[in-house]
């Protein structure tokens, strides 16, 4: 480990202590996990319903979702955050750069995943990325997979529909972001970038060198933790509503009624989740539990993956934080690109499922 | 009397940032000047791709996430 006469004092605790308590977390974390069920039920049983009643389904539905989906998030979050403190968009560009199209565009869209990304720093990262002369269609991949695979969604989807369905979402999840990427590449767009953009001279952002960081594992820890953290300060609130919604869907709704709606035989289900998705904004979080229970009451998988694609990937505010370095024209090749490869995972699905 | 440049576009961590930025000056007793960066263009140009970013006197010295407090200080005294 670090022992460099030049670092303060970083509190008192030696490493060691980090390691076992990561470990000792991990012990409670099971076995909390795995009392869930039968907490979830003592509380139900207290509630004035009766248990097989909507209201009781509905209870139940809540109580253990909700513990269960807030700790599996904790888990993962800090997994993925320390995993992320080993990438940064800097070590991504370069190992994007020089890459030719294809290689490049799987690269990018599986790089997508791990680098610690925010679609607030969506611009710098385009421009950083462009102007570095990677391909227009490569960081197309990059800025597609980045939002659209998050581990969010993927806990969530592990936990509460299955891991088929979670492992079959980041299939075709990175799927869609490489050949849609590869197609606006091979459209030779780069004319339809906005002025300001085109006239960046190739590196001429080339980032300054930074003191070369390499940071301790307890460092990593501390990045996972304060991962943790931001996740929950943002999205607690959509757990609570979506499976809120959710539960409500479960106990009340009737299942013949989802599956006229949603169902495989109805053909138009499959754009219409898309075309609604684009508006609505919320992450994965919050669009999760409400696809449990949707799948639940009979509603297709190929619709109800579509839908909740379309929510996380296609989402305007990103399209108006993109316009400034994308013309309009662009950013309608962009939705239609992306929209006809969901519509297709959506009509494959629900084929084969 | 240095220059520090935050640059974020205005998301809640690049707020804190520019807090954690002041803090830290005060505490060491630093008059400095501090610049936020929003502009998209700007921040793009500085070489920064993840916010917030730090610069001191030009010389960018953090990128992506909140700085560390202690290493701020060394950053504004170096």
């Amino acid at each position: 480990m670090s022992t460099e006469t030049t670092s303060p004092v970083r509190g008192p605790r030696p490493d060691w202590y980090w390691h076992a308590g990561v470990v000792g977390a991990l012990v409670v974390w099971w076995l909390v996990y795995s009392q869930l069920i039968p907490v979830a039920e003592w509380l139900t049983a207290l509630l004035p319903v009766e248990r097989h009643s909507h209201t009781g389904e509905a209870f139940a539905f809540f109580f253990y979702d909700v513990p269960k989906v807030m700790m599996l998030l904790t888990l993962i979050v800090f997994a993925m955050g320390v995993v992320r403190s080993f990438f940064s968009p800097e070590k991504t560009r370069a190992l994007l750069s020089g890459r030719a199209e294809g290689v490049g565009n799987a690269m990018a869209a599986c790089l997508g995943v791990l680098t610690p990304f925010c679609s607030c720093s969506a611009v710098p990262l385009f421009i950083g990325f462009v102007s570095a002369g990677i391909p227009l269609g490569v960081t197309f991949s990059f800025l597609i997979a980045a939002p659209m695979v998050n581990e969010v969604a993927l806990v969530l989807l592990f936990g509460l529909v299955g891991w088929k369905v979670a492992v079959t979402y980041l299939a075709f999840g990175l799927a869609i972001a490489i050949v849609a990427g590869f197609i606006i590449g091979k459209l030779h767009l780069e004319g339809w970038l906005q002025d300001w953009v085109r006239d960046i001279h190739s590196g001429a952002t080339a980032p300054q060198e930074m003191e070369g960081e390499s940071l301790t594992m307890v460092e990593r820890y501390r990045l996972g933790l304060e991962a943790v953290r931001e996740i929950f300060a943002r999205v607690w609130i959509w757990i609570i509503l979506g499976i809120g919604v959710g539960a409500l869907i479960h106990g009340y709704v009737p299942e013949d009624l989802m599956a006229s709606i949603m169902g495989a035989d109805a053909w138009w289900s499959v754009p219409a989740a898309v075309v609604l998705g684009i508006p609505m904004y919320t992450n994965a979080a919050g669009v999760i539990p409400i696809v449990e229970a949707l799948l639940g009451k009979g509603a297709a998988l190929g619709t109800v993956l579509a839908f909740m694609m379309s929510v996380i990937a296609l989402s305007l505010p990103e399209m108006i934080i993109l316009r400034q370095v994308l013309t309009l024209r662009l950013i309608g090749v962009f939705i239609a690109v992306v929209g006809t490869g969901i519509l297709a995972v959506g009509f494959l699905f629900n084929l084969i499922f | 009397m240095k220059t520090v440049k935050v640059y974020g576009p205005g998301c809640k961590r690049c707020e804190t940032t520019e807090k954690m930025v002041r803090d830290a000056a005060e505490k060491l007793g630093m008059e400095i000047e501090v610049e936020k960066v929003s502009d998209p263009k700007s921040i793009a140009m500085a070489g920064v791709m993840s916010t917030p970013g730090i610069a001191v006197d030009g010389k960018l010295v953090h990128a992506g996430g909140l700085p560390d407090a202690g290493k701020l200080e060394g950053w504004l005294k170096g």
